[in-house]
C-alpha cells in the first residue's frame, strides 16, 4: 500500500461554497440560447419577413390570406400540442394521422348512416380515440416496446379498419350530408362555428376589411368571424403551456421522459403519466377530425394521411428533443406557425409547390442539428 | 454511542434460485455515524443495499428500525420508514433545472380556485437553501442539473434525501466515478449530513475514501459480513487486505511494488 495518491479530505465548508474559477458567469446570451424556444422564434420571424419582401402584393397579408394561412397553421397547432407533450414524455404516436380518418368517419357513419343526433355522434368518436389512444399507451408501456413500433402498427390497423368499417357499411370511402345531419344541433358548433361574427360584421360596416360585391354572399363581410379551429388551437396551446411548464403533473411529463427510472425511484407515476399523453394525443386528433368534419360537411377515409410526420416536425421545429424530456408547446405552436405560413406562403408567392417538401426536410435537418447542439449545451455532454 | 441503532440488520440472506448472493450480514447504523460497507464487486454490496431499501426481500433474517421489526414489501415502504437511496447514476435528471429535480414527485402547490399549479416561489427557495446548507452556491435555481459537476449532482440528490425527512442514507459508490475535488466535495456533503444525525451508510470499494469519513467500517466478502471495526482499530492496509480476501493480493502488491 503505497502513497502514490494522497488520501482526499474531506473539504473545508469554505473550499466547497468557493466558486470554481474556471466556470465563467453565464451570458445572457448563452441563457437565451437554452430556451427551447429559440429556434422557432427565429424561424418564424424569418419566415414572416421573407414573406413580406416577395409575397407583400399578393394578398397573403390581408384578411383572407391571413385567414387563409392562420387555419392551415392552426389545424397543424391542434395536432402538435398533443404530439408535443408526449414526445416530451419520451414517446410518438405514428397513428395521429389514422386517428383521424377514423374518428372522422365514425362522426359521419354514425350521424348520417344511422341517423344518431350530431351530438351522440361527436361524443361516441372522442370516447373510442380516447381507448385506441389509452391502449397505444398501454401496449407500449406492457410490451416495453419502442413506441415507434407499437403506433406505426396501429397506424396500419386504424386505417385498414376505417377503409373496411366505412366500405363495408356503405360502399364508400367518402360519407358527406355531415352538415345537414348537424343544422340546430348543440354541440356541432363547438367544432364547426365561428365566434366573434357580430364583430367581423362591424369591421365590414367601418370598412376595415371588405364586403362581397357578387354572388349569393353580396354585402356580408369577405370575413364573417374566427373559426372554432383557431379557437381550439389557442386554447389547446394555452392549456398544454400551463399544464407542462406550471403544475405538478408537467413537472411529471418532463420526469418520464428525461429519465423513466430516475422519475419511478422518487415515486412519479411514470406509466400513468405516458398513457394519458398518449390519451391527449388522440384527443387532438379527434379534436381535428371534427372540426374538419364539421366544416367540409362530409368524411373520407383517407383524411389525416401524413398528419403524424407533420405534427412531429412542427415539434422538432419547436425545440423539442426526439429523445424526450425537453421542450415546449409554445415552441411546437411557432414550428406549426411556420409550416402553415411557408406552405400557403409558396403558393401565394407563385412558387412551385413541390419544393415546399423540399424545404420542409432541409428545415427539419437544421432544426434536429440546433437541437442536438442545445442540448449538449444544457447537459455539458460532448 | 448506547443508542438504539437506527436499523439494523441480522443476519440477512438472500437467494436467487442457487445462487447465494447474501449469507449472513449483520449490520446496524447508528443515527449520526458514517458506516462504511466495504466489498469489491460481486461481494454482494447492491444485493445488500437493495434488501435495506425494500428492493429485495431477504431470504432469511431479521430488520429493526428504530428496535422494532420490520419487513419492507416495497422502496416506497422503505422510504417512509426514513431509509432513502441515492444511486450514483440514476439520482439526477440532466435535462431538468435543479428546483425540478429536487421537488421531483413531492411537488409543492399552490391552489386557485379548482386548480392547483407547481408552487415555483416555495420550490426554488428551499432547494437553493438546502443547496446552501450543503455547502453548493447554485448560480440559480432554474439552472438545468446537467450544467453540475459529478460532486454537485451527487449533492443535489443527498440534500433532496435528507430534505425529504431521510433518516438512514444510502449512498451507493457516490463517488467512483468523481475525480479528486469533486470526491473531496461529497465527503464534505456525507460529513455534514452525518453532524445533522443522519446514519450515513457509505458503500465503496475505494478504501482511502471510506477511511476519510468513516466511523464505522464493514467489509463484505462473498455474501458474508468480516465483522465492523471502528474508526483507528483498523489501518487502511488491512481493509484492503480484508476486501480482497488477503492472502492473493498480498502477492500482487509484492509485484506492484506496493502501488495497489
Amino acid at each position: 500500500m503505497g502513497d502514490a495518491s494522497p488520501t482526499p479530505q474531506p473539504a473545508q465548508a469554505g473550499q466547497a461554497v468557493a466558486r470554481d474559477e474556471r466556470v465563467k458567469d453565464i451570458s445572457r446570451l448563452r441563457k437565451m440560447m437554452i430556451r427551447p424556444e429559440l429556434g422557432a422564434i427565429t424561424g418564424t420571424i424569418l419566415v414572416f419577413v421573407y414573406f413580406f419582401l416577395v409575397a407583400s402584393d399578393t394578398g397573403m397579408f390581408g384578411p383572407e390570406g391571413i385567414m387563409n394561412w392562420s387555419t392551415v397553421s392552426a389545424q397543424f397547432m391542434i395536432l402538435a400540442v398533443g404530439a408535443c407533450l408526449l414526445m416530451i414524455a419520451g414517446e410518438f404516436d405514428l397513428s395521429i394521422g389514422s386517428m383521424i380518418g377514423f374518428s372522422g368517419i365514425i362522426i359521419a357513419l354514425l350521424s348520417v348512416s344511422m341517423g344518431w343526433p350530431v351530438w351522440a355522434a361527436i361524443i361516441a368518436a372522442f370516447v373510442l380515440s380516447l381507448m385506441i389512444g389509452a391502449a397505444n399507451g398501454y401496449l407500449v408501456i406492457k410490451t416495453g416496446l419502442p413506441s415507434f413500433i407499437v403506433t406505426l402498427a396501429s397506424l396500419y390497423i386504424l386505417r385498414g379498419l376505417t377503409i373496411f368499417i366505412s366500405i363495408t357499411t356503405t360502399r364508400k370511402t367518402i360519407i358527406g350530408g355531415v352538415k345537414e345531419a348537424a343544422a340546430g344541433d348543440w354541440l356541432a358548433p363547438v367544432f364547426g362555428g365561428k365566434i366573434l361574427t357580430g364583430l367581423f360584421s362591424w369591421l365590414a360596416d367601418v370598412g376595415v376589411i371588405a364586403k362581397f360585391t357578387a354572388g349569393t354572399r353580396a354585402g356580408q363581410p369577405v370575413i364573417d368571424g374566427v373559426p372554432m379551429l383557431m379557437v381550439w388551437a389557442i386554447g389547446l396551446v394555452i392549456f398544454g403551456h400551463i399544464l407542462l411548464t406550471r403544475t405538478q403533473f408537467g413537472n411529471w411529463i418532463f420526469a418520464a421522459g428525461g429519465d423513466a427510472q430516475a422519475a419511478r425511484y422518487v415515486g412519479v407515476p411514470v406509466a400513468r403519466v405516458k398513457i394519458l399523453m398518449f390519451v391527449f394525443t388522440a384527443f387532438t386528433a379527434t379534436v381535428f377530425a371534427t372540426c374538419q368534419v364539421m366544416e367540409f360537411g362530409s368524411a373520407a377515409a383517407d383524411r389525416g394521411l401524413l398528419k403524424e410526420f407533420e405534427a412531429i416536425i412542427s415539434v422538432v421545429i419547436g425545440g423539442a428533443l426526439l429523445t424526450g424530456g425537453y421542450g415546449s408547446v409554445i415552441g411546437a405552436a411557432l414550428g406549426a406557425l411556420i409550416f402553415g405560413v411557408v406552405q400557403q406562403g409558396l403558393f401565394f408567392a407563385g412558387v412551385e409547390s413541390s419544393l415546399f417538401r423540399v424545404f420542409l426536410g432541409v428545415i427539419l435537418l437544421l432544426a434536429v442539428v440546433l437541437n442536438t447542439y442545445i442540448r449538449r449545451l444544457i447537459t455539458g455532454e460532448r | 454511542m448506547s443508542e438504539t441503532p437506527l436499523i439494523e440488520l441480522r443476519g440477512i440472506e438472500r437467494h436467487f434460485g442457487s445462487v447465494i448472493a447474501l449469507a449472513g450480514v449483520t449490520v446496524s447504523i447508528m443515527p449520526g455515524e458514517c458506516h462504511c460497507l466495504l466489498g469489491d464487486n460481486g461481494a454482494g454490496k447492491s444485493t445488500f443495499i437493495k434488501t435495506m431499501s425494500g428492493v429485495y426481500k431477504p431470504t432469511r433474517g431479521e430488520i429493526f428500525v428504530e428496535g422494532k421489526p420490520v419487513l419492507f414489501e416495497s422502496p416506497r415502504e422503505a422510504m417512509a420508514y426514513g431509509i432513502a437511496t441515492v444511486y450514483q447514476d440514476l439520482a439526477m435528471i440532466p435535462l431538468m433545472s435543479v428546483t425540478r429535480n429536487f421537488w421531483m414527485g413531492r411537488e409543492p402547490k399552490k391552489r386557485f380556485g379548482p386548480f392547483s399549479f407547481f408552487d415555483f416561489e416555495k420550490a426554488d427557495r428551499v432547494a437553493m437553501e438546502a443547496m446552501r446548507s450543503m455547502g453548493i452556491q447554485l448560480r440559480e435555481p432554474s439552472q438545468a442539473v446537467g450544467t453540475l459537476s459529478g460532486g454537485e449532482r451527487q449533492t443535489v440528490a443527498i440534500s433532496r434525501a435528507v430534505h425529504f425527512g431521510a433518516k438512514v442514507l444510502i449512498l451507493d459508490e457516490p463517488t467512483s466515478a468523481l475525480g479528486v475535488r469533486q470526491t473531496s466535495q461529497v465527503l464534505a456533503t456525507i460529513d455534514r449530513v452525518r453532524k445533522s444525525g443522519v446514519g450515513v451508510v457509505f458503500i465503496t470499494h475505494n478504501v482511502r475514501h471510506a477511511m476519510a469519513v468513516g466511523d464505522r467500517f464493514t467489509v463484505l466478502n462473498r455474501g458474508k459480513t468480516l465483522g465492523t471495526a471502528k474508526r483507528g482499530e483498523i489501518s487502511t492496509e488491512e481493509l484492503q487486505d480484508l476486501m480482497a480476501g488477503g492472502a492473493d493480493l498480498a502477492e500482487l502488491e509484492g509485484s506492484l511494488g506496493g502501488t495497489v
